[in-house]
């Protein structure tokens, strides 16, 4: 990636290469509508839907021509929207494409989120990506496949159905052939989808379903260039930015003159309270940052609610509350079960800290990112810098995993700003890792309550819940979600978040329990300000929600005198989600009335994510060391269902990193500060996972469910998996711990009290 | 002017002498396989091998380096001819976003390089320092163990088609 060129930003002039029959690439009708208007309330988190009957994306995506591209050669193109974040995306669209188009997967090209190219399809978010994009791709490529073979059926002059589709040509009962490239035309496949595709059935499947090696990982693991970090742009230079101390400061003045005499350094840029530098060379922007950092003086205030006593702090916020759902009915309980949990802040913790590319030319400011949504940081980047949304293009390119609404879109608008300081050189802009953990929007902090009714049989009659929590979602889309923007002299204020309940859920997510309670009251009461800067991070509220339904369903399976996964099978109805209970108990060798080895503990959870998404069932052996508190994981089952499967190594590495990462969040992981700065910076002041906590292996099994729909399984097992261990230390030491994380010194003190 | 071998290269570089290697390996020889991190030592993504040891780039500065054997993830292997420990994290599958993977190569490069048949226990406690935030552990303990076959095979003269291509 020696060289970048920025190519023509205007969508309608872009040409395919050459040879294409396709020569322009025709704009969603309706998403072209709302550009033209220019409504700037238009909110671009919700994606206009043009066609509301068309699967998946097309909804908002509709011409076939969006998704696939037949050049004259017969070479196939995808076209996707949805960000490659580590979770294999490329991959897996592109064997639903071969699969549907009958082409080989290898021969397949693909183009990834770029807002000159690439359709619309808002944030890669929420388990996504295969449900939206991958359906939308699998239903244009069957489309364009059946309209190749229409085009054949004339020209051979025989009937369609006796003609099928194979290796990139369609052939006909008596060996006639013609290949993709000699029946696609210009006008052929732009044209707007159909309701219903001929989809390919589950049992002729030759590339879906199967494993699938990651496209991605041989260049990945030989040192290619694979990262936005890792463009290097002719005339490239380096940029990095001087953050505030705190959340609340502010610039009250810098004499800059030391640094911008340093030899090798090229500008520094001050606009309010956004500060930075340019340098040919990285070691010395990072150099001519240190030396600027102590000469700026700054106003701080103290605006943090520090650690004493933070959830009564959270609980006394400003709030409103909305209703998950209320299904209260007169019962009769002979127990009542209360219980309290709190979350702290957490991070998303990204290995490399985030990064991006900007360059200004004629105009035109191009900013490669690892975002998870280019148009939404279209719109808000070009608002930033008061420029109209068609000169600014934004393209994906992969980073370091972000989990979630990390700085990503920050430090594509340190990028972009910092560019406009240099027209004509490519800016390439890291944030160090003390700024990554100090100024990434984190997980918000939440308080769970739960009270649990149960009758003589100790099975519950009722089940009342309430949730404190923060909005999980402060993307960019309005200028005053980016970092940057908010320091910069006349700077935007970030939109204040609203309540909203949805079927996906946000704070609330998986807050209301898929087992089969009679009567029922769940409460979001949503906190309107938010202390600390707070996003999405994966799973949003469904981690907490369902560590905290889990672990009060052992505690109840206890009282009960019950097995926990008999328990839970009691109240779950769902044939889907008692197959995963029973497939991980049976996979882990689960027996009722089993006892663990001392200092060692059983414990399982479930949930379906958002209770409409993927099913996950694990169980965990886990062993504690009272003395020290400290948790080893020795051995873990697990068993999913995600619908139709695309790639079950896919899914397999997902489910088995969802487990470890929240096993992190669970075990070690909570933001600190004081009522003025960020004091976990690092990663000794903010621990995670390490090797030694965790088993050589983690046993995934995925639930075939052929002809059903794709089902997100990015994030089901996060919720399962911290509420499987938190159960095992449980079971382990005999005691519940309440307040995440299970720290060593919270382990120690429960086991001693023992 | 500092002089530097890098995967058996010689180079001149033009550099201040406090310059980390990291910066060096990625912005003057183009060599992007280590990557920033954490600038402090505490994640080991930049890890690279200096004379058989894993060492972290990103607080080594260049001018203890003189006339030491400095070797990257380019050194192991290419994307069309990959070695053992590169084939073997492509067998397992083993990366999510991949960002941490070729410090966790380099690192394990070293161990196994000494000792190809290291058991799983002296595997983990050799990984520790690095840290990996996608949760692919298993996964990476897998690949290292599969690497150790693969170049004890490729050791042993085995002829079987894994060991030529590990070789």
């Amino acid at each position: 990636m020696k060289h970048v060129s920025v190519p023509d930003v205007s969508r309608r002039s872009v040409l395919f290469g050459t040879g294409s029959l396709v020569l322009a690439f025709s704009l969603r009708p309706a998403f072209a509508q709302t550009t033209v208007q220019g409504s700037e309330a238009q909110n671009f988190q919700q994606v206009e839907q043009a066609a509301p009957d068309l699967p998946g994306s097309l909804k908002t995506n509709p011409q076939l021509d969006s998704w696939i591209r037949i050049d004259a050669d017969g070479s196939a193109t995808v076209f996707t929207g949805k960000s490659e974040l580590g979770q294999g995306i490329k991959t897996a669209v592109l064997q639903i494409a071969a699969e549907e188009l009958k082409v080989p997967f290898a021969s397949l090209k693909l183009i990834g989120p770029d807002t000159s190219l690439s359709p619309n399809e808002g944030y890669t978010a929420g388990s996504h990506s295969v449900q939206d994009s991958g359906t939308a791709i699998r239903h244009a490529a069957a489309q364009v496949r059946e309209i190749l073979i229409a085009q054949a059926a004339g020209r051979f002059n025989v009937a369609a159905d006796s003609l099928k589709a194979e290796g990139g040509a369609v052939i006909a009962p008596d060996g006639r052939r013609a290949t993709y490239g000699e029946l696609v035309s210009a006008e052929l496949i732009q044209v707007q989808a159909q309701p219903t595709s001929k989809l390919t059935p589950t049992e002729a499947f030759t590339v879906m379903g199967k494993p699938q090696k990651r496209i991605d990982i041989p260049g990945k693991v030989t040192g290619a260039p694979a990262y936005v970090q890792d463009m290097r742009p002719d005339g490239m230079v380096h940029g990095r930015v001087v953050r505030p101390p705190s959340p609340g400061a502010r610039l009250r003045g810098v004499d800059a003159s030391s640094v911008e005499g340093m030899p090798g350094v090229l500008k520094v840029v001050q606009d309010g309270s956004f500060l930075g530098v340019l340098a040919e060379k990285e070691w010395v922007a990072i150099k001519a940052m240190r030396t600027l950092s102590p000469l700026a003086q700054w106003d701080e205030s103290p605006t943090l609610p520090g650690m004493d006593d933070l959830p009564r702090k959270l609980m006394a916020l400003p709030q409103e509350d909305g209703i998950v759902t209320d299904d209260r009915k007169v019962v009769s309980a002979t127990a009542t079960h209360e219980a309290t949990f709190t979350k702290p802040y957490q991070m998303h913790g990204s290995i490399g800290p985030s990064c991006a590319l900007a360059v200004l030319n004629d105009g035109v400011t191009t900013v490669w990112t690892h975002t998870q949504g280019v148009y939404p940081d279209q719109k808000a980047i070009s608002q930033m810098l008061r420029m109209p949304i068609e000169q600014v293009r934004v393209i994906h390119a992969e980073g370091s995993g972000c989990y979630g609404h990390n700085a990503a879109d920050d430090a594509a608008a340190d990028a972009a700003l910092l560019a406009q300081a240099l027209p004509g050189r490519p800016v390439r802009l890291q944030w160090m890792r003390e700024q990554e953990h100090a100024w990434e929007p984190y997980s918000p902090g939440m308080v769970t309550k739960v009270r649990a009714s149960t009758d003589a049989n100790g099975n519950v009659v009722d089940w009342t819940y309430e949730v404190w929590s923060n909005s999980h979602n402060s993307r960019p889309g309005p200028a005053g979600n980016l970092l940057p923007a908010r320091h910069i002299a006349n700077g935007f204020q970030p939109e204040p978040a609203k309540l909203q309940i949805t079927p996906e859920g946000n704070g609330d997510r998986n807050s209301n329990p898929l087992y089969a309670f009679p009567s029922r009251h769940v409460v979001w009461h949503f906190l309107k300000e938010a202390p600390l800067r707070v996003s999405a991070l994966r799973g949003l509220g469904a981690y907490m929600n369902v560590f905290t339904i889990e672990n009060t369903m052992d505690d109840l399976a206890a009282a009960a005198k019950a097995d926990p996964v008999e328990y839970r099978l009691r109240h779950l109805q769902d044939e889907r989600a008692r197959d995963v209970v029973t497939k991980a108990a049976e996979m882990f060798g689960w027996k009722a009335g089993q006892t663990a080895p001392q200092n060692h503990g059983y414990g399982f959870a479930f949930a379906r994510y958002k209770n409409l998404a993927a099913y996950c069932a694990v169980a965990m052996e886990v062993k504690v060391e009272p003395e020290t508190g400290r948790v080893r994981i020795l051995r873990v089952s697990s068993a999913a269902d995600a619908g139709e499967i695309v790639n079950p190594d896919g899914i397999a590495n997902q489910v088995q990193g969802g487990i470890v990462q929240s096993a992190s969040w669970t075990l070690y992981e909570g933001v600190t500060f004081n009522d003025t700065r960020i004091t976990s910076v690092d990663w000794s002041t903010y621990p995670i996972m390490r090797f030694d906590a965790l088993p050589p292996k983690i046993d995934v099994e995925v639930i075939p469910r052929p002809g059903t729909p794709f089902l997100g399984a990015g994030e089901c097992s996060q919720g399962p998996g911290g509420s499987a261990l938190a159960n095992a230390i449980t079971n382990a030491i005999g005691r519940r711990i309440f307040d995440l994380p299970l720290s060593r010194e919270k382990i120690r003190q429960a086991a001693g009290q023992v | 002017m500092v002089a530097l071998t890098v995967n058996g290269q010689s180079h001149q570089i033009e550099a201040d002498p406090d310059t980390p290697l990291l910066y060096v390996l990625r912005d003057e020889l183009h060599l992007h396989g280590a990557k920033y991190g954490c600038g402090l030592g505490q994640c080991g993504s930049c890890t690279v091998m200096v004379d058989g040891q894993a060492v972290f780039s990103c607080v080594t500065p260049v001018l203890l380096l003189e006339g030491r054997e400095i070797t990257t993830v380019e050194g192991l292997g290419t994307i069309e001819s990959p070695g053992p420990m590169q084939q073997a994290f492509i067998e397992e599958q083993a990366a999510q976003c991949g960002y941490c993977i070729p410090g966790m190569m380099m690192r394990a490069q070293a161990l196994l390089q000494r000792n190809p048949g290291a058991s799983d226990e002296e595997i983990v406690a050799h990984m520790e320092p690095n840290l990996c935030r996608c949760g692919t552990h298993m996964r990476i303990l897998a690949a290292i163990k599969r690497a150790g076959g693969l170049m004890q095979m490729a050791a042993g003269g085995s002829t079987t088609d894994t060991a030529k291509r590990a070789g």
